[in-house]
């Protein structure tokens, strides 16, 4: 029963930071909208470990951390060299 | 069903909606960036943590993924911010209320 609490605020964290995504004003915004769900999606995939009592998904929450941390950074070096970007 | 782990991935959980939430709310590009990096960083530790305390098999592994959250979360949103400022984006002036 408590479950559907969790699920409720996560994905609820997570609409608002897609709204963000969508009427963003600048790339900026999107892009520092974009880090902060990319956490958001790595918490709710250990907490489907938590539900579906498998451990499997732990290693795939550390794989889609490390490509989210490469991610934010390569995009930013991108943004940092072609000021022209919008 | 241990009621420690449950409490700690209500507070990892409310704490993310509360990132999600300052992520849609705050006016300015470095603000979006403070409030959607620390409140989800400290929502994914708890809930994480909680997970573990839950499972003390998997508690190495949970922490594991905490400490590279913990090292890897600052410098991406070190590396955006300083990029946006390179780009020319100005924070927003104190007195403009919109």
């Amino acid at each position: 029963m408590i479950n559907y609490i969790y699920w409720f605020l996560i994905i609820v964290g997570a609409l608002f930071a897609v709204l963000r995504i969508i009427l963003g004003p600048n790339l900026e915004d999107r892009i520092a909208s974009l880090d902060g769900i990319n956490i958001i999606i790595t918490a709710a995939i250990v907490l489907l470990a938590f539900n579906f009592d498998n451990s499997v998904y732990l290693d795939v929450a550390l794989i889609y951390a490390v490509l989210a941390f490469l991610e934010t950074v390569v995009i930013s070096r991108i943004i940092e060299k072609n000021k022209e970007l919008k | 069903m241990n009621i420690v782990g449950e409490i700690l991935i209500l507070i990892g959980s409310l704490f993310l909606f509360l990132g999600g939430l300052g992520i849609f709310r705050m006016p300015d590009v470095y603000n979006r960036i403070q409030a959607g990096t620390k409140a989800t960083t400290l929502g994914f530790m708890t809930l994480t943590l909680g997970v573990g305390i839950n499972h003390p098999s998997w508690l190495l592994k949970c922490i594991i993924i905490i400490l590279f959250i913990a090292f890897t979360n600052p410098v991406s949103s070190s590396v955006l911010a300083k990029a946006s400022y390179r780009r020319g984006v100005n924070p927003r002036e104190e007195n403009d209320n919109e």
